[in-house]
């Protein structure tokens, strides 16, 4: 590559750097379906990349061929072997060979339903164990290592589009209908996910943890989940929470607030990230989007509370992270 | 007196009529296709429910669409100067149909595979 272009491109090339990393990616993937999606992408592109260079390489060749050498017949024979024959043969190959992926891999009743419906702009999560009540949540999806989940995807508003690059492919979410896409996680860790249909103002801030987890883990965890808060009463947070009338809106399991409007809270503080996805789980920024959700995610439907005092909305925000 | 096959199907002459017959075929059995999905789905819950049926749908279409190109292909044997067949006379207009029909009967072909083969694998209304 010449100087002055790699000095252009170098830029480019920096920024798809960018697009590397292991929580986020199809390129890294922690699920069976998302290894087959990457597999396929691999021999493609490598397919494809041995074509072009195939077809450019013809291409030299006719250009350098002395005169007389190429032949009105031999052009046919090409046309139909490399322009027909070959590319049948590949491409059917290729569809027989993808095809089995594209069938949704085997669920039982005895399987961990989970259910989970986009809004503006968060995700509603509520755990459906075999034979057990269900457990509800938001904004983040716990899988267990190695066990078949699988997912029930349905939407309160408008279409979202569910994805998780390192688990699975993409599947819509749409108000009245539910898509069942079935999963599994073969790698422990904690990824994200994203909602991939535009959605709204904050449809680019929609966003949500994924955390893969060794089966036992996960059955402890989702015992605990089920449970209610355990808040300490006495601080100042809990009766301002109460007397704003956050629980119009949002649930906290084992307290009077049973709304479901918003996002469950009952285990807020142990999740990783708030507003779906988008800020750190610290009290500075729990204390900013409670003061003015809008800020943060514009376009979602959380009133703002400015007429509260700073030290008023950081008592919400450490109540809110004791909520473990 | 009794006259080979071969005979008759030079006999035959391909017109703009029988030029549109591979690709009907392939279009009929792409409806087919979709609406065998649709309705065993919505019918009785399985993709594909009868996979014999299906098949031998399936075969008919090529058998017609193989049949169809093997007498475009015996026509284009017809004598006369070689391609592009674009004369203003009787027999270029037939070397051109004909070499059409055939050309369109291998692409309606593979496209009734490619149609078939998601069919046969998928499997499921999800």
């Amino acid at each position: 590559m010449s100087r002055p272009l790699f000095r252009s491109a170098a830029p480019a090339l920096f920024a798809c750097l960018a697009g590397c990393n292991m929580h986020q990616s199809t390129l890294a993937p922690f699920g069976r379906d998302a290894a087959d999606i990457r597999g396929m992408t691999l021999l493609l592109v490598g397919g494809a990349v041995v074509i072009f260079l195939g077809v450019a390489a013809l291409v030299v060749a006719a250009m350098r061929a002395p005169a007389g050498r190429l032949t009105h017949d031999g052009g046919m024979r090409l046309v139909l072997w490399a322009g027909g024959i070959v590319p049948t043969v590949v491409l059917g190959a290729l569809l027989v060979w993808t095809l089995p992926a594209m069938r949704p891999a085997p669920a039982t009743p005895a399987d961990l339903r989970v259910a989970l419906v986009g809004e503006q702009f968060w995700w509603r999560v509520a755990y459906r164990p075999p034979n057990r009540p269900p457990v509800v949540s938001a904004n983040e999806l716990r899988l267990p290592v190695g066990r078949t989940v699988v997912l029930e995807l349905g939407a309160g508003d408008v279409i979202h589009s569910f994805w998780v690059p390192g688990l699975a492919g993409k599947m819509d979410m749409i108000p009245g209908r539910t898509n069942r896409l079935v999963v599994r996680a073969d790698k422990a860790g904690r990824y994200r996910g994203v909602c991939a249909e535009f959605c709204g103002l904050s449809h680019a801030l929609m966003a949500f943890d994924v955390v893969a987890m060794p089966p036992a883990a996960f059955d402890a965890w989702l015992a605990a989940e089920a449970r209610p808060a355990a808040p300490v009463a006495s601080a100042p947070g809990a009766a301002l929470f109460t007397a704003n009338g956050c629980g119009g809106c949002h649930a906290v399991r084992g307290t009077a607030g049973t709304g479901s409007i918003g996002p469950d809270l009952t285990h807020f503080g142990a999740r990783a990230t708030l507003a779906a996805g988008i800020l750190p789980m610290t009290t500075a920024n729990v204390a900013r989007f409670v003061r003015d959700a809008g800020s943060v995610k514009p376009g979602a439907r959380m009133p703002a509370f400015r007429h509260l005092s700073p030290g008023d909305t950081q008592a919400i925000a450490r109540y809110l992270e004791s909520l473990k | 007196m009794k006259r080979g096959i071969g005979h008759r199907v030079r006999e035959l002459k391909v017109t703009l009529w029988t030029l549109i017959v591979p690709p009907t075929l392939w279009a009929a059995h792409f409806l087919f296709s979709y609406l065998w999905a649709a309705i065993s789905c919505e019918k009785v819950g399985y993709f594909a429910r009868f996979p014999i049926t299906f098949a031998v749908g399936t075969g008919l279409a090529l058998v017609l669409i193989v049949a169809s190109g093997l007498i475009a292909w015996a026509q284009t044997r017809t004598p006369g100067t070689p391609a592009p067949h674009d004369g203003g006379t009787d027999i270029d207009r037939l070397r051109f149909i004909a070499y059409s029909t055939m050309l369109l009967a291998g692409l309606s072909f593979v496209a009734v595979v490619f149609t078939a083969i998601p069919v046969m694998l998928i499997g499921d209304c999800r």
